[in-house]
Formats: C-alpha cells, sequence, structure tokens
C-alpha cells in the first residue's frame, strides 16, 4: 500500500525531510497553516499567538491533566502565500534546541496538493532525540496524549 | 526478527510510550516515573519491567537507587524508530484533511 506521508532520514545528517500528498486543494491546505482556529483543531494546541508574515512569529501552548502548560515557538522568515513558509521551531524548557522547517506547497491538481517539509536541527543527535521522541509520543503532540492516557487510567 | 516484534508489542501501549517519552529526556528512578501516573506504582512497575525485557529501557545502579534510562543500544539505528515517527506525522496530516474537508463543506 501505498503510504501517504513520507519521511526520509539518512544515518547521521541532521536533517529530515517529511512529504506528503492531500486530498485538498493548494489554497486549503495552505490555509490549515495560517488561520488560528483551523491550527488548533488540527495541531490539538491552543494558538497564543500567528503573526503569518515575515519577520512575524507565533507561539502555541499545550496543557496537560495536571494543569502543566507547554509552550512551543519560533520566527517566521519567508511567508509566500501558497508556495512557501521559512520558520524556527522550538519546544520551551526543553533540551531539544531550535530546528529550522521549510515548508512547501505545491499544486498537484485542482484538488490535490503536496506539502514537502525540510527541518534541520542543530546536530544529527538533536535530530535523533526528536526522533526517538516521535517514536515514544509524537512530539507537539506528547502532552497532549499524555493527558489523555493519565486520564483514562486513573 | 523475534525480538523488534517484541519491541513494537511493547511499545503499542500508550502508557509505555509515555515512560520512554520521559526517559527521553533524563532517567528516572520508578517511583519518579510513576508520580507522572495516576495509575498504582505495581502497574507502573510491571510497564517498566516490559520494556526493560525487551531492552528498549535499561537499570542502572546509582547508589541506593535505581535509575531506568532509554536503551541506546536497542534505538541506536534510525530504522527502528522512525515508523513511529511518521506514524505519529501521517496521524497529524489526516487530522490537517479531516479539518479541512468540513471545513470546505461549510463555506
Amino acid at each position: 500500500m501505498e503510504q501517504k506521508t513520507k519521511i526520509k532520514a539518512e544515518d547521521g545528517k541532521q536533517e529530515l525531510l517529511i512529504s506528503r500528498e492531500f486530498d485538498l486543494p493548494l489554497e486549503l491546505l495552505f490555509k490549515a497553516y495560517v488561520e488560528p482556529g483551523l491550527v488548533e483543531q488540527w495541531m490539538g494546541t491552543k494558538v497564543l499567538k500567528l503573526e503569518s508574515k515575515k519577520h512575524g512569529s507565533y507561539r502555541f501552548e499545550t496543557t496537560d491533566a495536571k494543569g502543566n502548560k507547554y509552550g512551543f515557538n519560533g520566527a517566521i522568515h519567508e511567508f509566500s502565500p501558497n508556495r512557501k513558509i521559512t520558520r524556527t521551531f522550538e519546544m520551551e524548557n526543553m533540551p531539544f534546541g531550535v530546528q529550522l522547517e521549510l515548508l512547501e506547497f505545491e499544486r498537484l491538481t485542482d484538488d490535490t496538493s503536496r506539502l514537502n517539509m525540510h527541518v534541520i536541527y542543530e546536530s544529527a543527535a538533536h535530530r535523533d532525540q526528536v526522533l526517538k521522541i516521535g517514536m515514544a509520543q509524537g512530539i507537539n503532540m506528547a502532552h497532549n496524549r499524555l493527558q489523555d492516557i493519565v486520564s483514562k487510567l486513573k | 526478527m523475534e525480538s523488534r516484534r517484541d519491541v513494537f508489542q511493547a511499545i503499542a501501549d500508550p502508557t509505555r510510550r509515555a515512560i520512554l517519552t520521559l526517559l527521553a529526556v533524563q532517567a528516572l528512578t520508578p517511583g519518579a516515573i510513576a508520580d507522572n501516573f495516576k495509575s498504582s506504582r505495581q502497574t507502573i512497575s510491571k510497564h517498566i519491567q516490559i520494556l526493560t525485557e525487551c531492552e528498549l529501557l535499561k537499570p542502572e545502579q546509582n547508589g541506593r537507587e535505581i535509575y531506568y534510562h532509554i536503551n541506546a543500544k536497542q534505538m541506536n539505528e534510525v530504522a527502528d524508530f522512525i515508523e513511529p515517527f511518521r506514524k505519529m506525522w501521517d496521524d497529524r496530516f489526516n487530522k490537517l484533511e479531516a479539518v479541512m474537508k468540513r471545513y470546505q463543506t461549510k463555506k
């Protein structure tokens, strides 16, 4: 079966490539990254700030079952509607460093599109650590999921 | 391939994945791990035991305490941990697609 989301991570490199084809027109795919209300829905996080423009910045926050808050933030370096977003991403109070994300949005047909994400980490070790976290949980969602798990246990 | 299947069975459980997440950041004692969950220490201890048996965790004696940390050897091959990472992104993008399809029909 063809996998919708593809990841390319070569051994010893400090980058990875994520690509995904969507059953959505390009404009809608891009909108999912721009409208705070929509970002909140699919990322499962609260959007405190999202300035979709060059030199803009963003900050997201999730809250776990104990009321602990976890922040994510970054700065936007390039914002070309329906084409490209270049931004940094950082998990606050976590030892993973800052990563650079290059998001390219591509039209395939009138109803389909593709996102290519090129993510660059501070070092190969940082990248592998994020991958391991992903394996264990899923990066941004980590604390959301932990909340679900913890509330189901008891 | 026997041991790899065990590993994937071990991480199929959400609590065990949560334990791995905690330990990816720092080594912890069983008590400190259990403090993050509402379930009993015995339950968490059982999960730690399963993770240790399939060599995802490694205990290390430090004074009177035992600290558990992620076994780097077991998780060293990128290929071994890339699939769950891919799956995580796949789930997230599926959500994006579903949210935007709903948005599209509402318009």
